[in-house]
């Protein structure tokens, strides 16, 4: 077995880990976190790939190299703009749960503000 | 087997195990410092499938600001994990997720498998075209010519997700500060650390930026460890996080969008095509957009980390 | 490298919207809405000049930026489908700043205040990343298009700040990133296979075999992940109904069709002999299952803004009915371009009449201080237009004459009979009546007169209301579209017929 591919084995697993978190975990954190583990999971697939594609003297493709660092810095800014939507609805209601609040609490309760 | 298969197969057991800790463990805080560990064990991994570009970068982002970024949250959300626990789903739900989850990953190792030898590249495409781009690194050529556009376009999405985060302030505080940091730092320890490493790594950051043209390296890698090094110092309390309204702070920020859009209508009339780059000045107009880029990659990364407005102007 | 200098326009369409962003963002306070509304006028402008270059060409548009050709370097190409939709997509952005132009006014101090910036930037980076979505020749730059999308679409969910908007942001980002993450999944897949992420010369190479079916299948669940259609629809209603009526309007007109867009292309354009008639009509199912279920739980919403979003859930399964039709067509050797075409004006007529809807429930809801549809008595009075401009662009969404539902239900109706599969055919028209049903409760409600003496909270100013009442009269007159001489939608595209031959 070659490196490639061992490495794209186990980004398999990763994928299917993180996806595993995601849809269990009740805490959104967590749920951020899993999808961190599913994203490296792609990325690590893509580095697979990429070491496929060794030729003309690189040791790996470039091209998807090069994507992939792309994809790091977008999946750190979706992971700081979640952290940051966690944060701040636990500071507005105290609480983290994303289940469906009960729809007769909310209602016309904060709905008279002026610029709705 | 041989010693480098050895070494490969214990990296991705490793990978493995800290990857089902993170995503098992009961205990949030637990599984953030899991998921940090499996950051740098993925460093690793990225050095043995060649990449040093893209384990720089996971070292840097990946496993080091998103995992700081996570423990913050870990330890600001401490009170309500015991109540946001208590929704765990069924054990249905478990098996099904479970079922989900296997199904993907077989799907993807049969990919993996069957992907085509001998594997389609754009390797010798880089090769050809290299030297019109006047870098070595052959990275460095992708993200800032052949695929510039992909590159613009993270940039954009850095701004968007920084206003996105800012535009989570109370309306009363909206333009002041972020709440980030002024830590209880009583020893001391943090300022001392401050003062030693911040030169240090002003000065390392600089260099992976500098040496990125030609060998592996660059403004993400820079501008992150810059950005940790801004941290760093507004932890320690020797500077204050910025106001979000400063027209300053926002010159920095959009300073190195707006060059490479700059640069970019530049090619098309000086080359023919927009990110175009006339014959013969190519690395100079890549080292002028990586230039700008740095400052603003470097301010926005630091500011994504520090979080929505949290106190009025002047306080 | 030639590249045309009109060819340019793709570039222009997609960076000035962005331009308009950085630059609103470093002048700030005061600034910000002129620079949008500028912004908007120039984007207006090039998108009419793309409009232009297609109908006196003929052909599609293509610009191959810094001169590097794919597979290397990255390619804008604007066909027939992406000619169609920049100009929609334009109309509704036009019309919904001339509607939020004083809801968004920035603060009489010239001080900077939180809501009016983010809605400006916001609004333009919705419109950027939608043509990005619609020009990009390149499945990986597509993948930062949907990010972009979602990160614009974020802060205008949350803009209100309430704790449910909140968690009904974060909901819909949770949802969003998943679905991005498998559609990236999928072009990581179709890389290792064929080593080119470039939509056309991948749609020459793609072999109908397991990988290409794998890559295909993720990337479709991802994207109907993000386009929110049933069961993965449980994110957007309160999503959509807890914004202001102008973001509400943009989110549910405008950004869920950016990954419908993407599947359509997927699909139809770059993995056509992946694609089987089965699997089209598993989409097309799950589609009947949310025009049935959106329609009947949209029936039992107590407020108006719920309601209309859910009919958004509705209106969505909609977009996915013309898969099997295409495909049944298509593999029985006929001509599909009606198909096509019907499930673009379904696309448009639902974007023009679905801001129209959500800008009037604003409207009601500023008069009457709420929108609870048990008491919608003196609306008519105190908005005539409004509640016309309603009522026709409820019409549309039924597919009453001459309107642009009307017209898309007319094709795809046929294409339905015409390719055996009379019972897509049903499920179109029980949702029409489902529809009809709720449109027709709410304009009878607010017709009735008020109490005596009853004054309306806010005045609403004039020109809200003709904004309202454009989008909701192109929605209804959408379907003289089919008296026009150019045939815009095969424009610059292989017919599917052709490309795949007869079985």
């Amino acid at each position: 077995m070659n490196t490639a591919m061992l490495f794209g084995l186990c980004a398999s697993m990763l994928i299917g880990l993180g996806l595993y978190g995601l849809l269990t975990h009740p805490h959104p954190l967590r749920k951020i976190l899993a999808l961190n583990v599913i994203g490296s999971g792609i990325f690590l697939l893509f580095g697979a790939v990429a070491l496929r594609g060794a030729a003309a003297g690189m040791n790996a493709d470039p091209v998807p190299q090069a994507l992939l660092i792309t994809g790091i810095v977008v999946a750190f800014s979706a992971s700081a703009l979640a952290v940051a939507l966690l944060l701040r609805l636990f500071e507005v209601t105290g609480d983290v749960s994303l289940a469906n609040d009960d729809p007769a609490t909310h209602k016309d309760t904060s709905k008279d503000r002026p610029h709705d | 087997m041989t010693p480098s298969l050895a070494l490969n197969l214990a990296l991705a057991l490793l990978l493995l195990g800290m990857a089902g800790w993170a995503v098992l463990v009961r205990s949030t805080q637990a599984a953030v410092i899991g998921f940090m560990v499996y950051g740098l064990l993925l460093t690793l991994a990225w050095a043995r499938l060649d990449g040093l570009d893209v384990a720089l970068t996971e070292a840097a982002i990946g496993g080091g600001l998103t995992g700081f970024l996570l423990l913050g949250a870990a330890v600001r959300l401490r009170s309500v994990e015991h109540r946001a626990m208590l929704q765990a789903p069924g054990l249905a739900t478990r098996i099904l997720a479970a079922l989900a989850a296997g199904s993907i990953t077989l799907l993807l190792a049969f990919a993996v498998l069957t992907l085509p030898s001998p594997a389609p590249s754009l390797a010798p495409a880089v090769a050809e075209n290299i030297a019109m781009t006047q870098v070595g690194n052959p990275i460095t050529a992708v993200l800032l010519a052949f695929r510039a556009l992909d590159t613009l376009l993270e940039a954009l999405v850095l701004v968007l997700a920084m206003i996105g985060i800012w535009s989570l302030a109370d309306d009363r505080v909206w333009g002041g500060r972020p709440g980030f940091a002024i830590a209880h730092d009583a020893s001391g320890i943090l300022h001392y650390a401050a003062r030693i490493l911040v030169p240090i790594g002003v000065v390392i950051g600089g260099y992976i930026f500098w040496i990125g043209a030609d060998d592996p390296g660059g403004k993400f890698q820079g501008a992150t460890l810059l950005a940790a090094m801004w941290l760093l110092l507004v932890l320690a309390g020797l500077r204050d996080a910025p106001r979000v309204s400063s027209q300053t702070l926002r010159l920095w920020v959009v300073l190195g969008p707006l060059v490479f859009i700059g640069v970019g209508g530049l090619g098309s009339w000086v080359a023919g095509s927009f990110l175009g780059y006339p014959q013969g000045y190519a690395k100079l107009m890549i080292v002028a957009v990586e230039l700008a880029l740095l400052p603003s990659l470097t301010l926005i990364l630091g500011l994504l980390i520090m979080g929505a407005p949290k106190r009025e102007i002047g306080r | 490298m030639t590249e045309s200098p009109a060819s340019l326009l793709l570039v222009l369409a997609v960076l000035l919207p962005f331009t308009g962003v950085i630059i609103g963002l470093l002048l700030g306070g005061r600034h910000v809405r002129t620079v949008a509304l500028t912004t908007v006028a120039l984007g207006l402008a090039v998108i009419i000049g793309i409009v232009w270059h297609a109908l006196d060409t003929s052909t599609a548009m293509e610009y191959v930026l810094g001169g590097w050709s794919p597979p290397l370097g990255i390619r804008l190409r604007a066909d027939g489908l992406s000619v169609l939709m920049l100009l929609a997509v334009a109309v509704v952005i036009s019309l919904v700043s001339v509607y939020a132009h004083a809801d968004f006014a920035p603060h009489d101090s010239g001080k900077e205040t939180r809501a009016p910036p983010v809605f400006w930037l916001m609004l333009l980076a919705i419109w950027g990343s939608l043509n990005l979505v619609f020009v990009s020749g390149d499945l990986f730059t597509l993948y930062v298009a949907l990010e972009l999308l979602t990160f614009a679409g974020v802060p205008l969910v949350a803009l209100d700040g309430r704790g449910e908007t909140l968690r009904a942001a974060l909901r819909y980002l949770l949802f969003a990133l998943l679905g991005s993450l498998l559609y990236l999944l999928g072009a990581v897949l179709l890389y290792g296979a064929y080593g080119t992420l470039d939509i056309q010369l991948l749609a020459q190479m793609v072999r109908p075999e397991a990988l290409s079916w794998a890559a295909l299948a993720l990337m479709t669940v991802g994207l109907l992940a993000k386009t929110a259609l049933f069961p993965l629809h449980i994110w957007l209603p309160p999503a959509h109904a807890g914004a202001p009526a102008a973001a509400s309007a943009l989110l549910s007109a405008l950004v869920v069709k950016g990954s419908w867009f993407l599947v359509l292309r997927l699909w139809l354009d770059v993995m056509p002999n992946v694609v089987t008639l089965s699997a089209a009509q598993l989409l097309a199912a799950l589609g009947a299952v949310a025009i049935i279920v959106g329609n009947i739980v949209a029936l039992g919403q107590v407020r108006l803004k719920l309601l209309i979003a859910y009919s958004t859930v509705a209106q969505i399964g909609y977009l996915f009915l013309m898969f099997p039709l295409v495909f049944g067509l298509a593999f029985a050797g006929l001509d599909s371009t009606q198909a096509v075409a019907g499930g673009m004006l379904q696309t448009i007529s639902h974007a023009l009449a679905k801001a129209a809807m959500f800008l009037a429930a604003g409207l009601i809801y500023l008069t009457l201080g709420h929108d609870r549809i048990s008491d919608l008595r003196g609306v008519a009075q105190a908005l005539p237009m409004t509640v016309t401009a309603f009522a026709l662009a409820g019409a549309s969404l039924i597919g009453l004459p001459p309107s642009g539902g009307f017209l898309a239900k007319w094709l795809l109706l046929s294409a339905a009979l015409e390719s055996g599969q009379w019972w897509w055919g049903a499920v179109m028209l029980l949702g029409g009546l489902l529809t009809s049903v709720y449109v027709f409760i709410i304009v009878v409600r607010s017709l009735a007169p008020a109490e005596a003496g009853w004054m309306p909270k806010t005045c609403v100013p004039q020109y809200q209301q003709m904004a309202v009442l454009a989008l909701a009269l192109s929605a209804f007159l959408l379907g003289l579209a089919a008296l026009s001489p150019v045939d815009l939608v095969q424009l610059g595209r292989t017919p599917l017929s052709l490309l795949r031959g007869t079985p």
